[in-house]
């Protein structure tokens, strides 16, 4: 029997380091996906038989057998029902349950060590940890999800900031105390102390974090599940979990980093909160600066005479839920010849690559998404760029303003395209709170207008022109 | 207990082998599969799911706290895998519309 576990763990190693293989590829991300869920499969199945095989059905079995039947409905109706908009949320509300079952497992396990009678100080270390970071991934996840889901607004007040930096030093400091006996606890009590102040960590850690930085938080979650998820598998002696929680968390780190370098922010930055903004207020045009305003039937028009044409969507586009008007236009202005393309900076979004998730849902095909790096240098070869729900992404200021909190943040250069029109509702500021100082460009022309109202109206105006 | 760890040098080659494929893996994802990559790496961590069955077959049976702790870290291990790739497959299966 134990031969038929080695083999399917191989198998289901092997599966997972395919799927993710393929998952970097548009044409087979599918195939990957199935890859990996079979994998998983056979070696949950394989776990089962070789762990109960042969004994007599216990209420143990049954429970679990119940579980993962309902486990596995209600996963599938959940993703579903999901819409694309709220993925993030999907994500870490999915990420919080895998916390949690490390949360559990340590509690569990943590009453077997100490009614084993075994003193392995080391085991009762790394199934410690495995518990804390769990529980950090799983209440923090939490906390991601209620933000996303606009139910939690960020809380950055010094208590909470003093509160995490506190818990951390005591999550470490605790077993050390006790290993020392400085800290009289037996092991139960010691669990349950620690995985409280984990919990509790875990919400402290995202409260303060922005809007704009979640991408970061969900991927960093995400990557910490995963190493809790090794940490128990060394605990297990298993070697698929081991690999499997590595693979995921180094494939996370390196995520986190990469979003971290396309805000040009520090991840201690991320983590501790902070937007340098001491210097906000510090103007360079501010209140002076002169706009040029446009109307729809202009748009319209410059549009029905342009040859190429670059779409930047922001987050705001699909709060608007004007995705598939995109399509719409698009769609109209390439049967007239016109080339577009759309322009998508790597944190457009709540989690990262989400903004390509919702274009493919309008029916974008993948050929017409380009990535910012790729087009940054013949930005000039667009006849109009149009922004819209974006604005920080865009702004000039981030290259030239050194005083601007956003500066050395790479950016979408539209200011370089013959012109630029940007659709928004007010002259409100972006997530970072700064002025943007591409609307004081002379290429930039600004139509105040709800994204929807103002695409369907071009598509309108463009419908009726003949060109 | 910690035979694994300290059972010679293999053990450490094999998570540090882990490591590098992991990095190695994914670092040539294009920024369009960004979500899906996420979502597919968040069940596979699901895998937790293998330790909470062997937990679960030792708990003794007349044990009822422990018996309900582990019939849901079961049944959240199960969410964990079966949302993860169900919600990477709607993903990906947005992208392959055909127009």
């Amino acid at each position: 029997m134990t031969i038929l576990l080695e083999v399917s763990y191989f198998l289901a190693m092997i599966s997972f380091i395919i799927g993710l293989k393929f998952l970097s590829s548009p044409q087979r991300a599918k195939l990957g996906n199935i890859i990996a869920g079979s994998g998983m499969t056979l070696a949950i199945v394989v776990t089962v038989i070789h762990t109960f095989f042969g004994g007599p059905v216990t209420i143990n079995l049954i429970l679990i057998i119940v579980a993962i039947l309902l486990g596995t409905i209600l996963g599938k109706r959940m993703s579903d029902k999901a819409e694309m908009t709220k993925m993030p949320q999907l994500v870490s509300y999915f990420n919080a349950m895998g916390g949690g079952c490390a949360l559990l497992l340590g509690i569990i396990e943590g009453q077997q060590l100490y009614y084993g009678h075994q003193v392995d100080r080391v085991a009762e270390v790394v199934l410690m940890t495995a518990m804390m970071i769990g529980a950090t991934s799983f209440s923090g996840s939490v906390i991601a999800y209620l933000k996303l889901s606009g139910k939690q607004k960020d809380i950055r007040t010094p208590f909470v900031s003093i509160a995490s930096r506190l818990l951390l030093v005591a999550m470490i400091a605790v077993p050390f105390l006790v290993s020392y006996q400085l800290l009289q606890l037996n092991l139960i009590q010691e669990i349950i102390l620690l995985g409280s102040l984990a919990t509790l960590y875990g919400v402290v850690f995202v409260f303060p974090i922005g809007g704009a930085d979640m991408p970061v938080v969900i991927s960093l979650l995400n990557s910490l599940t995963g190493v809790a998820t090794a940490l128990a598998g060394i605990m297990f002696h298993n070697l698929l979990m081991i690999s499997g929680g590595i693979f995921v968390g180094s494939a996370g780190v390196l995520l986190t980093l990469l979003m971290c370098k396309a805000m040009n922010r520090s991840l201690w930055n991320v983590l501790a909160g902070s937007f340098k903004n001491a210097v906000i207020g510090n103007n360079t045009s501010g209140a002076e600066m002169e706009i040029t305003r446009t109307s729809i039937g202009e748009l319209a028009t410059n549009l029905a005479f342009s040859s190429k044409v670059a779409i930047i969507p922001g987050y705001g586009l699909a709060v608007a839920q004007a995705q598939h008007l995109c399509t719409q236009l698009e769609q109209l202005l390439e049967s007239k010849g016109i080339e577009v393309d759309y322009i998508i900076h790597p944190v457009a979004g709540r989690m990262p690559g989400h903004m390509n998730v919702l274009l493919a849902e309008a029916d974008v095909h993948y050929d017409k998404l380009r990535e910012m790096d790729e087009v940054n240098d013949n930005m000039s070869s667009y006849d109009i760029s149009i922004v819209i729900g974006a604005n920080d992404v865009v702004n000039p200021a981030a290259e030239t303003d050194s005083s601007s909190p956003i500066f050395g943040m790479p950016i979408i250069k539209a200011y370089n395209s013959k012109q630029v029109v940007v659709i928004k509702r007010g002259m409100s500021k972006g997530y970072a709170g700064v002025e943007n100082s591409l609307f004081g460009e002379d290429n930039c022309h600004l139509l105040f207008a709800d994204a929807k109202e103002a695409l369907s109206g071009v598509i309108g105006e463009l419908k009726t022109v003949n060109f | 207990m910690l035979d694994f760890i300290s059972g010679g040098q293999a053990p450490i080659y094999f998570i540090l082998l882990c490591i590098f494929l992991g990095i190695e893996i994914i670092s040539n994802v294009p920024a369009i599969l960004h979500t899906p990559l996420m979502s597919g790496a968040n069940a596979i961590h699901g895998v937790i799911l293998a330790g909470a069955i062997i937990t679960m077959y030792h708990v003794p049976s007349d044990d009822y706290l422990n018996l309900t702790l582990g019939f849901l870290a079961v049944l959240l291990g199960t969410l964990n895998i079966s949302g993860g790739f169900f919600v990477t497959g709607r993903i990906l299966s947005m992208f392959s519309k055909k127009k």
